[in-house]
């Protein structure tokens, strides 16, 4: 053994260890000045379930015109052609309407899973899809955890659709389109922090009209989309299991663990590879083969 | 190349690389007969899958997969990656064992493992590309105009196409000593080392990583197989996998390949098994008692009493505890069928957990249910036969089987001089 192959190892696992030891450099999709991302308020107290929204949608999103006559009800979703859709649930208050897309959370599962960097926080709030990056691996889906990328399985050219909070109109200064669109101004958009502002005190002033809980709060470290109900959420098709940590965080203690194998195993093995050495030898030979 | 030009002495590129040309077609033609069961019902597979395949790109993965907006993974993840990768573990932890601890009882084998390992990732990973919706922007994690280095996925991509290159230069020697280029063998065979640590340091991640892939899935895997602590039961569980792999296949290439097998091999094969079979054991007591904490640590146990339950027992007792013990028993008694048994029990074990986390347990609470259509098992089935092929060429050809000649240069008489062949052909 020599110096020649120590230094070889070492600069393998060096090297492997610069490519995977950026994975710390980079910040997890946590949005700067957190403060100012855009949001909207969802007052399900106030939706009529008149499905203005999911027309708005499909019309700035050129997207096919929704079904007129579909019947609302607790098993609708998204899909890639409905990136908004309305649902309706019977509940201890009565029946209740619900729209749901993308949450645009504030630290994405999407964007830290995203290999390609295809899933895309903008700074500004909305997690947009970049079509050039995307290699359709559909980790985006797995992780997500309210099931919002969806996927076209029918298409030789497929592409992940989901809801952008209309990031272009946004970018020209103008409010998405379902908020514009809302006859009973059930949406609410702006700043996340004034929105929650606006959550609170509609709740103060209105005690028994809500639940004392703002969905999106910290669900899953907090969303871009916030909620306010009559009934508790899980009446209304919320997921209320998923905890208040930022879903980039289950993976990074994991992600922190490869620079360190990556410098501390090479080493070991390599010492053991010389301490078990027998002493026959020849020390030029030894441990090749 | 270049090594066996200089040997020669004076450089007459075009001649060699005309006689090179010649011993390489030669090496192509099928050494036995071409029309056996084996090789119409396999052939037959991989035609049915390669149809298959231009529908799926044609048309789109739903054209022939029964995945959905719910399971966006199916078996070409589930089974082709996350199971294979699993079973070819048996390739770090045999070139652990030889070259880093120098157990030379199992040098005889460990060439054929790092072959196996080696095809394994090929086509397994390659199973990946497959699935992939926009398979031409594979390359943008490579490159480096988009590296999403947060992601886990990221980090398994790159190890995979690393690790491929480690197990090709620990195999290369075999294909040096196929084509009688000394010198390159000599550059080759000092190169392995590295490639073993390099090696062995990235199975450790990207078999932990294969599980951390379903850390942020904690709410959809069903909380019996769901814990923070996957990717340490992922690696554990590699090492009776990979090994019991081995085993399994070490049964077949022998009778198949008998004619292949070298005379330290033959002599120790069954040394070698109940050696592997006792590691197991004891890496199975370690997993199942991992298992075993994780299960008390985060209170599962209210579960076992569903029926979900009773399918986790199944896996842990039925495939994890029985087969451990019948290494136990096999080993003491020396008795090669059970540890054949356990060696299937095991390698089930391994698929009914990977599949249990990726596909069965995952959204377990969904109203439909991902059933994989017939053509993805199909699919799956060609890549296997396709896998299959390739190691029979190589087996057949490079000195893989008859590799037992421990640490030193193989000896001059054992050269099989293929210049030679190539001439008299």
């Amino acid at each position: 053994m020599n110096r020649r192959e120590v230094l070889r190892t070492l600069c393998a696992a060096g090297g492997a260890a610069l490519a995977a030891g950026s994975a710390e450099a980079e910040q997890t999709g946590v949005v700067v000045g957190e403060r100012d991302v855009l949001g909207v308020l969802v007052d399900t107290t106030k939706c009529i379930g008149c499905r203005m929204c999911e027309y708005a949608c499909a019309d700035a999103n050129g997207l096919p015109t929704p079904d007129a006559d579909v019947e609302l009800g607790p098993d609708r979703d998204t899909s890639t052609t409905e990136w908004s859709v309305i649902k309706k649930f019977e509940t201890s208050a009565g029946p209740v309407t619900v729209k749901r897309q993308c949450m645009h959370c504030l630290q994405p599962a999407c964007t830290s899973a995203c290999l390609t960097k295809a899933m895309y926080k903008t700074p500004e709030g909305p997690v947009t899809w970049r079509a050039s990056k995307c290699m359709g691996c559909r980790y985006c889906m797995v992780s997500c955890p309210f099931d919002v990328p969806r996927f076209e399985y029918h298409s030789a050219v497929p592409k992940i659709q989901k809801c952008v909070m209309c990031f272009s109109r946004i970018e020209q200064g103008e409010r998405p389109a379902c908020v514009s669109n809302c006859p009973a101004e059930a949406l609410t958009f702006g700043r996340r922090t004034e929105l929650l502002d606006e959550a609170r005190s509609r709740i103060y002033t209105a005690p028994d009209r809500y639940v004392h809980h703002i969905y999106g709060e910290n669900e899953a470290g907090g969303t871009s989309w916030l909620y306010l109900s009559a009934v508790p959420f899980e009446e209304i098709g919320f997921r209320t299991d998923l905890g208040t940590t930022g879903y980039p965080m289950y993976t990074r203690e994991f992600l922190y663990a490869v620079p360190l194998v990556l410098t501390i195993v090479p080493p070991f093995l390599l010492a053991l590879n010389r301490a078990t050495r027998r002493h026959e030898e020849a020390p030029e030979t030894g441990g090749e083969g | 190349m270049t090594g066996g030009v200089v040997s020669i002495g004076r450089p007459n590129l075009t001649g060699e690389f005309g006689r090179f040309l010649r011993f390489l077609l030669q090496e192509l033609r099928p050494k036995g007969p071409v029309l056996t069961p084996f090789n119409v019902i396999t052939a037959l597979i991989m035609l049915v899958s390669a149809v298959l395949l231009t529908i799926r790109f044609a048309f789109g993965i739903g054209s022939i997969t029964n995945l959905s907006q719910e399971y966006p993974w199916g078996i070409w993840i589930g089974f082709d990656v996350i199971t294979g990768v699993a079973l070819a573990g048996g390739a770090y932890v045999m070139t652990f064992m030889v070259y880093i601890l120098r157990m030379e009882k199992y040098h005889p084998i460990v060439r054929v493992t790092v072959l196996n390992g080696f095809l394994a990732y090929v086509f397994y990973a390659g199973a990946l590309l497959l699935d992939l919706g926009r398979p031409w922007n594979v390359i943008n994690p490579v490159i480096g105009n988009s590296f999403g280095v947060s992601s886990v996925l990221f980090l398994v991509a790159w190890h995979f196409m690393l690790y491929m290159l480690a197990q090709f230069v620990e195999f290369s020697p075999a294909v040096a000593e196929w084509l009688g280029w000394r010198r390159v063998r000599k550059v080759l065979m000092g190169m392995t080392l590295g490639a073993v640590i390099f090696g062995i340091s990235l199975s450790i991640l990207h078999q932990s990583g294969l599980g951390a892939l379903y850390l942020m899935a904690r709410t959809k895997v069903h909380p019996l197989w769901y814990s923070e602590f996957i990717p340490f039961l992922f690696v554990v569980s590699s090492v009776f996998a990979g090994l019991s792999m081995v085993i399994f296949e070490g049964s077949i290439t022998h009778k198949v390949f008998h004619h292949r097998v070298g005379k330290v091999l033959h002599r120790t094969h069954d040394d070698i098994v109940m050696g592997l079979a006792k590691i197991c054991a004891g890496a199975m007591l370690v997993y199942g008692f991992m298992q075993l904490l994780v299960l008390v640590h985060g209170q599962r146990w209210p579960y076992l009493s569903t029926g979900w339950g009773a399918w986790y027992l199944l896996e842990m007792l039925g495939f994890v505890a029985v087969p451990a013990v019948l290494y136990f028993i096999g080993f003491r008694r020396r008795d090669m069928k059970v540890v054949r048994v356990a060696s299937v029990m095991a390698l089930l074990g391994i698929v009914l957990n990977r599949l249990n986390i990726s596909v069965i347990a995952f959204k377990w609470y969904a109203a439909v249910r991902y059933v994989p259509s017939w053509m993805e098992i199909v699919v799956t089935l060609g890549v296997l036969s396709a896998e299959i092929w390739v190691f029979r060429w190589i087996v057949n050809r490079m000195p893989v089987l008859d590799f037992d000649h421990g640490h030193q240069e193989r000896p001059e008489q054992d050269w099989v001089p293929v210049r030679s062949v190539a001439r008299g052909a």
